[in-house]
C-alpha cells in the first residue's frame, strides 16, 4: 500500500492575527508557521497503519516557505520519503491552489490512499481532502478517527455530532480527511530531526499556478465580540477570593 | 437572484436543526429578490419531511442506498442535482456531512466554496457571506459570485425553521457506482457520568498538559458538587473518556456552571457550551477567544488555581 500524507503550515494562534486596517489584508509576512495540528493527526495515522500492516509513506507539502523541517520531521517520525511542491508560492497562497498542485501531483502517482488533516484553521475557501478528491474524482470522506488498511482493503471510522461512529469500508484510490489519530501524534526530537536532515533528501517537483474558481474576499477584520468576560485581576489568591463570591452570588455554594 | 439549494441533513428525528437553520435564511434571501429555495433530501425516509417545507421545490434522493449516510453516494447524488438544477448559492451545514459535500462537490462542479459561512446578507443586488477564519479569530467578508458558490455555514448561527408548506414534489433517480459501504453504526459510549445533566462543569483542555493534573481537576469538581469534562483533544490524548467531551464532535452541555480551564475556546468547542448559565474562564493567554464568551475571566495558571480553590472550597 502507498500513502500519500499531504501537510501544510498555518499560522501559529499564539500570535495575534495582524491585519490592515485600512486595505482588509491579512499581513502573511508577519506571522510565524507551525504545522497543521490535524495533518500531525493524519501523518500519525498513517505511520500507524505502516506499522501494522506494512506500506510506504511519502509526505507532501506546497512549498510556501520553510517547508524542509516540516517534511524532515515526517521522515524522523518514519515516513519513507519527503516531497516538496515547488513554485513561485507564498504563505497567502489559497486552498483551492494548493489542492489543485496537490492533485496534479497526484493525479499520475499510484497512490493508494490519501491522507491530511480534516481542516486547517485558515482554510476559508475550502478542506484540502475534499477538494482534492473532488478534482481527481476519487472516494473521500473527512472527520474520521481511524484508518486500517489490510491488502488494499480500507475500512474507517467516521465521527458524526454527538460522538456517533460509523464504520465505512471503500475502494481505493481514496482520500481520507483525519480528525484523530488512533493515538496521540509522536515526537521526533530536534537532534533526530537534524540527523535526518543530513543525511537524507527532499524530493523537489516543479509545479505551477492553475486557474481555479478563487474568493472575490472583500476584508478580514477582528470580530467584534458581543460581549467580553469581566477580568478578574490579581494573583491566584485573589482569583479564588472573587470566584468564591462569585459563587455566592449565584447560590452555586454547596450547603 | 435564481434558485438557492439547501442540502437537508437527516438526524435521529426528522431533519437537523443544522440544516433546518439553512432553510429560513434561504427564504428570507429569495423573499424580496424574486428567487426560489429548493431542498433536496436523502433517502426514502425523508420523503414525508421534504413535503412539508415551506419551499418552492423540493428534491428526493430516495434510494436505500442513501438511507444512512454514504459520503460518496451523496458526493455523487448531490453533484448531478446541482449540475443539473445550477443553483446560484447552494447551502450545506458545516457538520461531518458539510465537511465532506461541501469541498467536493465545489471541486466536482468546478465552483468556489465558502467555508464556515456565518452570515449571508444582501448588498444591493449582491450576496455577500462572512465567514470565520483562524479558529474564530478573524472574519472574512467574501462577495459571492454570479457564478454560484457552495456554502457551508457553522451550526447555530441562524434559527431553525419549523414553518409548513407545499413544495412542488420531485424524486431524483440516484445512479452512482458504489464505491464505500456502510458496515456499521456504533452509538456513543454513555460512560459513567452524563455530563449533560450535571449542574457545574470543571471543564479542562490542553492546559492541563498532562494526564498526571486530572485529579486536581477531579478534587475541584467534588469539592464545588460538580463534574469534570473537557475539551477535544484531551480525549483524543487518550486522558478523558469520549462522554466527557464537550462540543461540535461531543455533547451539547447548559450547566449553571462552566468553570473552563485551559480551553482556547475554539469556535467547535464554544458550540457545545456557550450558553451556559455562568461561565467562568481561567486561561494565560488574556485574548484567547474563550474570554469573548465567559462572563468572568482569569489569566491566572489553572494548575495552580484549581488545588487553591479546592482547598478554599473545603474551608481549609
Ligand atoms: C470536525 C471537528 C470537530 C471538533 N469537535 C470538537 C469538540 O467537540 N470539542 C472540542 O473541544 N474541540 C473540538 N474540535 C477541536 C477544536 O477545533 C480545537 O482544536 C479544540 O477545541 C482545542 O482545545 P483546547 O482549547 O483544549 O486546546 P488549545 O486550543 O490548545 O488551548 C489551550 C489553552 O490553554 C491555555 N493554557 C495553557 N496552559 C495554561 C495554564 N497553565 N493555565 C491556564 N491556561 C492555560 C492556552 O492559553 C490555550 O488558550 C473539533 C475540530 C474539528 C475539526
Ligand atoms: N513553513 C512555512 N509555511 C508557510 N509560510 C512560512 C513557513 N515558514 C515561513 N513562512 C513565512 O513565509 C514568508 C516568506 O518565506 P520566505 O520567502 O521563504 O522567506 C516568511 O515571512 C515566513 O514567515
Amino acid at each position: 500500500m502507498r500513502i500519500a500524507v499531504l501537510l501544510k503550515s498555518v499560522p501559529d494562534l499564539i500570535e495575534d492575527i495582524p491585519i490592515d486596517e485600512e486595505s482588509g489584508e491579512i499581513l502573511y509576512d508577519e506571522m510565524s508557521y507551525i504545522p497543521s495540528e490535524w495533518d500531525d493527526q493524519a501523518l500519525e495515522e498513517a505511520l500507524l497503519i505502516k506499522e501494522e500492516s506494512g506500506a510506504e509513506v511519502t509526505a507532501i507539502t506546497v512549498d510556501t516557505g520553510e517547508s524542509d523541517t516540516m517534511l524532515f520531521t515526517a521522515l524522523a517520525k518514519g515516513a519513507d520519503h519527503g516531497v516538496k511542491l515547488v513554485g513561485d508560492f507564498d504563505p497567502s497562497l489559497p486552498n483551492r491552489q494548493r489542492a489543485h498542485i496537490f492533485s496534479q501531483y497526484l493525479g499520475p502517482q499510484s497512490f493508494d490512499l490519501v491522507l491530511s488533516g480534516v481542516q486547517a484553521i485558515d482554510d476559508i475557501d475550502g478542506q484540502i481532502p475534499g477538494l482534492v478528491a473532488g478534482i481527481l474524482g476519487w472516494p473521500h470522506a473527512s472527520v474520521v478517527t481511524e484508518v486500517r488498511a489490510h491488502d488494499n482493503r480500507v475500512i474507517f471510522r467516521q465521527e458524526y455530532a454527538g460522538g456517533l461512529v460509523a464504520e465505512i469500508k471503500v475502494s481505493t484510490p481514496a482520500v481520507i480527511g483525519v480528525q484523530a489519530a488512533r493515538k496521540p501524534p509522536r515526537y521526533a526530537s530536534i537532534a533526530k530531526v537534524r540527523q535526518i536532515a543530513k543525511s537524507s533528501q527532499l524530493e523537489e517537483v516543479e509545479m505551477s499556478i492553475q486557474e481555479v474558481p478563487s474568493l472575490e474576499i472583500l476584508r478580514f477584520y477582528k470580530p467584534i465580540a458581543s460581549g467580553h468576560a469581566e477580568m478578574i485581576d490579581g494573583d491566584v489568591d485573589e482569583a479564588v477570593d472573587r470566584i468564591i463570591e462569585i459563587l455566592q452570588e449565584h447560590n452555586l455554594m454547596r450547603g | 437572484m435564481g434558485l438557492i439549494l439547501v442540502v437537508m441533513e437527516n438526524g435521529a428525528s426528522g431533519f437537523t436543526d443544522a440544516s433546518r437553520e439553512l432553510l429560513g435564511k434561504a427564504r428570507e434571501l429569495t423573499k424580496h429578490q424574486d428567487g426560489q429555495v429548493m431542498a433536496v433530501g436523502f433517502g426514502p425516509q425523508s420523503e414525508k419531511a421534504l413535503r412539508r417545507l415551506a419551499v418552492d421545490r423540493v428534491i428526493c434522493a430516495d434510494s436505500a442506498l442513501l438511507a444512512s449516510y454514504n459520503p460518496a453516494a451523496y458526493e455523487a447524488c448531490l453533484d448531478q442535482i446541482i449540475k443539473a438544477n445550477a443553483p446560484c448559492i447552494t447551502l450545506i451545514a458545516n457538520t461531518t456531512l458539510g465537511i465532506d459535500l461541501g469541498a467536493g462537490v465545489a471541486s466536482r462542479c468546478n465552483l468556489p466554496l465558502i467555508a464556515y459561512c456565518t452570515d449571508l446578507q444582501i448588498n444591493g443586488n449582491k450576496i455577500t457571506a462572512t465567514s470565520q477564519i483562524f479558529a474564530g479569530k478573524a472574519v472574512a467578508e467574501i462577495r459571492i459570485p454570479d457564478s454560484g458558490a457552495i456554502v457551508t455555514v457553522l451550526p447555530g448561527v441562524w434559527n431553525a425553521d419549523t414553518d409548513v408548506g407545499d413544495p412542488d414534489f420531485e424524486t431524483w433517480p440516484v445512479d452512482t457506482p458504489q464505491m464505500m459501504e456502510v458496515l456499521k453504526v456504533i452509538e456513543p459510549e454513555t460512560g459513567d457520568v452524563d455530563i449533560t445533566k450535571a449542574d457545574i462543569l470543571v471543564s479542562v483542555g490542553r492546559g492541563i498538559e498532562s494526564p498526571e493534573n486530572l485529579p486536581l481537576a477531579e478534587d475541584l469538581a467534588t469539592s464545588m458538587g460538580g463534574v469534570v469534562s473537557c475539551s477535544r483533544p484531551v480525549v483524543d490524548a487518550g486522558w478523558l473518556p469520549k462522554a466527557r467531551q464537550v462540543g461540535k464532535s461531543g455533547q451539547t452541555v447548559k450547566p449553571k456552571l462552566y468553570l473552563a480551564l485551559g480551553i482556547s475556546g475554539a469556535p467547535e468547542h464554544l458550540q457545545g457550551m456557550r450558553d451556559a448559565d455562568l461561565i467562568i474562564a481561567v486561561n494565560t493567554d488574556e485574548n484567547a477567544s474563550i474570554m469573548d464568551v465567559a462572563h468572568y475571566g482569569t489569566t491566572v495558571d489553572m494548575l495552580e488555581l484549581m488545588p487553591a480553590l479546592a482547598q478554599r472550597l473545603r474551608g481549609e
